[in-house]
């Protein structure tokens, strides 16, 4: 069977709101926080793809998505051609032994009652399988992330450090056999040389295993350093999507240029080239129409006031943006367009 | 720390170890294995029949021989009755609490986890009792349903229900809150896996030191019961009941007569210290 479609994980359309409130008869419906709109994006096998962005621009609620402890109101998610929860693919059961999740808060992800070893094999036997076989195995799992079994095996996770209690979470992670794993901000809470081992960590588990990771960070630099490709997030959309090298040399939209604008460097002499963005986002549950960068774009024009971009290629095709300035679209375009929306 | 690297320890002997500094949950958990000790042997402890009534030593001080804490109204030996009241106080302290934690604990579980309409069935009957104080409700429905231990021991079950439901809900929505739990699902668990391994576990220590915490309020509202006629029936040996029949002598010997109330005060207030130092030689966080 020979495989065009080289993508292994593609999600489609994906659209979350979340309601605010309950429903009371006979009143307005209250309004929605519109966490995820239209979001779609390819995972190579093999590859990580960074997913960067501002609070709240609806990273985590992808990462939830993605292995349906929250459903979707619309879109698809294919995992190796089967589509989650659809006819012909892959049921949650299923796509939990393909995709697993590992969480930022290391301690609130852990069970403070149950010793680690239970932990790790807790997957695997709410799966069927055998209690003193998954046991066994777990003692694995924690050689495979470094953790010394015949010290930390019986240990209760408030007196392991937070790069051990990681661990432990990727070891869980491993337990279930994936070949996807969602890092959510699962380094930023961690001290750096302790994020550095804990990177070092995944990127040896990710040759070792044939892994496929999304990677959710707000670090900019550590991004850089594990991804392959990166997907950039605005208020629930996503603005850019390329190669590392792409996104990170030649940005096009503004508001990546304007994130990578704002990271310190260690060098003095770099200056800030652009003004970093100020403010907040606006709100998700009234975003400002149009192009929803435009309230804080510093080259907003007309156009991005009244149409919302499209996601596309930009001169190479597999670098895709969402902006009116940066696409194929010429100034003339631009131009043309904002006399037909004047007249 | 390095020292005992390789000796990791569970979770009991870290709370074992923590209350083994602590004197007051010690010596209230020791007054109180006296007491149950006491009221268990009380045939081979107590040194004189307790129904056995002699007019001639009515309301003897204490310290009278023969009769070292003195005797009641009707005479009979104060010591021996206190010894024997102890059982049925601490029945009605123990029985009422303990069915009314696995019915509440149970209620307060399911609509913690499942939420939505059934959380809101569960909790909002839960209220409706709540409407009505604790001590009123229970005198309510032992007057509705008439005297008598058993009738004694089901009104109190009635009244700790609600508040243990709405402990175990509150505890119960928390715990769900906690990402441990999406973890526990992203890993495939059924519900019920996830209530037995995971909320249980950590639901239970809360509930169980609230329902320590009950267990006096439990000793004082029966004893309430008593006093006024609607739990145990003379001559039957009740610490609430002595109370009651004694206070008409309360001029004559008050020492005496304070007795029943001094077993029932330190019952209840040993239950209450030890589930304070409970609770925070089981809490995780430290």
């Amino acid at each position: 069977m020979a495989k065009i479609d080289k993508s292994f994980v593609k999600v489609r359309n994906l659209k979350k709101y979340f309601q605010t409130g309950t429903q009371i008869p006979f009143l307005k419906k209250p309004p929605a926080v519109k966490a995820v709109e239209n979001v779609s994006f390819d995972v190579f096998k093999g590859e990580t793809l960074g997913v960067v962005g501002e609070s709240g621009c609806g990273k985590s609620t992808v990462a939830r998505l993605l292995i349906q402890l929250i459903k979707p109101d619309a879109g698809e998610i294919i995992i190796d051609g089967l589509a989650v929860e659809k006819r012909g693919g892959i049921s949650t059961r299923d796509l939990r032994h393909r995709m697993q999740m590992v969480f930022q808060d290391s301690y609130a992800t852990l069970n403070p009652r149950m010793p680690i070893e239970e932990s790790i094999a807790f997957g695997p036997i709410s799966n069927g399988k055998k209690p003193s076989e998954a046991m066994l195995e777990s003692k694995h799992f924690m050689d495979q992330v470094g953790l010394d079994p015949n010290i930390y095996l019986h240990r209760y996770p408030h007196e392991l450090s937070g790069g051990q209690r990681q661990r432990v979470n990727i070891a869980r992670a491993l337990a279930m056999g994936p070949e996807v794993i969602i890092l959510d901000e699962a380094v930023s809470a961690l001290d750096k040389s302790v994020e550095a081992q804990v990177l070092n960590l995944l990127t040896d588990l990710k040759s070792d295993l044939k892994l496929t990771y999304i990677f959710i960070s707000h670090d900019l630099n550590v991004v850089k350093y594990i991804s392959d490709k990166v997907m950039v997030m605005y208020l629930g959309e996503v603005v850019e999507y390329g190669t590392v090298e792409d996104v990170y040399n030649s940005p096009k939209h503004p508001y990546t240029e304007a994130l990578l604008a704002s990271q310190p460097s260690m060098d003095p002499s770099r200056k800030l080239k652009t003004v970093p963005i100020t403010g907040d986002p606006p709100n998700p549950i009234n975003p400002p129409s149009g192009c929803k960068f435009h309230t804080r774009c510093p080259k907003v024009t007309d156009l991005c006031r009244t149409v919302n971009p499209k996601l596309q290629s930009t001169d190479n095709v597999d670098h895709l943006t969402a902006c009116h300035l940066a696409s194929n679209v010429t100034e003339v375009d631009v131009l043309n367009a904002q006399k037909g929306l004047n007249s | 720390m390095s020292a005992n690297i390789n000796k990791p320890r569970t979770y009991w002997q870290s709370v074992r170890s923590r209350l083994r500094r602590d004197p007051v949950t010690l010596t209230c958990a020791g007054i109180i294995i006296g007491i149950v000790l006491l009221s268990i042997f009380a045939p081979l402890i107590a040194p004189a029949n307790p129904y056995d009534a002699n007019m001639m030593k009515r309301l003897a001080p204490i310290g009278s021989p023969g009769y070292p804490l003195g005797a009641d109204e009707l005479g009979r030996d104060m010591l021996s009755r206190l010894i024997y009241g102890g059982r049925i106080s601490l029945i009605m302290g123990l029985v009422p609490v303990f069915i009314a934690l696995i019915i509440g604990a149970s209620c307060g579980l399911v609509a913690g986890y499942v939420g939505g309409r059934t959380n809101m069935l569960i909790m909002r009957t839960m209220d409706i009792f709540y409407a009505f104080p604790s001590i009123m409700l229970a005198i309510a429905i032992s007057g509705a349903i008439g005297a008598g231990i058993e009738n004694g021991l089901l009104s109190l079950t009635l009244v700790f229900i609600p508040p243990i439901t709405r402990v175990s809900e509150t505890i119960t929505v928390q715990i769900k809150s906690l990402d441990f739990i999406d973890a526990a699902r992203a890993s495939g668990a059924s519900n019920s896996r996830i209530i037995l391994s995971h909320i249980i576990v950590n639901a239970l220590g809360p509930i169980f030191i609230y329902c320590t915490s009950l267990v006096s309020v439990s000793i004082i509202i029966a004893s309430g019961l008593s006093f006024l006629g609607l739990g145990v029936s003379p001559p039957e040996a009740d610490w609430g009941l002595m109370l009651s029949t004694l206070r008409q002598s309360i001029y004559v010997n008050p020492w005496v007569c304070a007795l029943p109330g001094v077993m029932i005060f330190t019952t209840s207030l040993c239950f209450n210290l030890m589930s304070d130092g409970l609770r925070s030689a089981m809490d995780m966080k430290m």
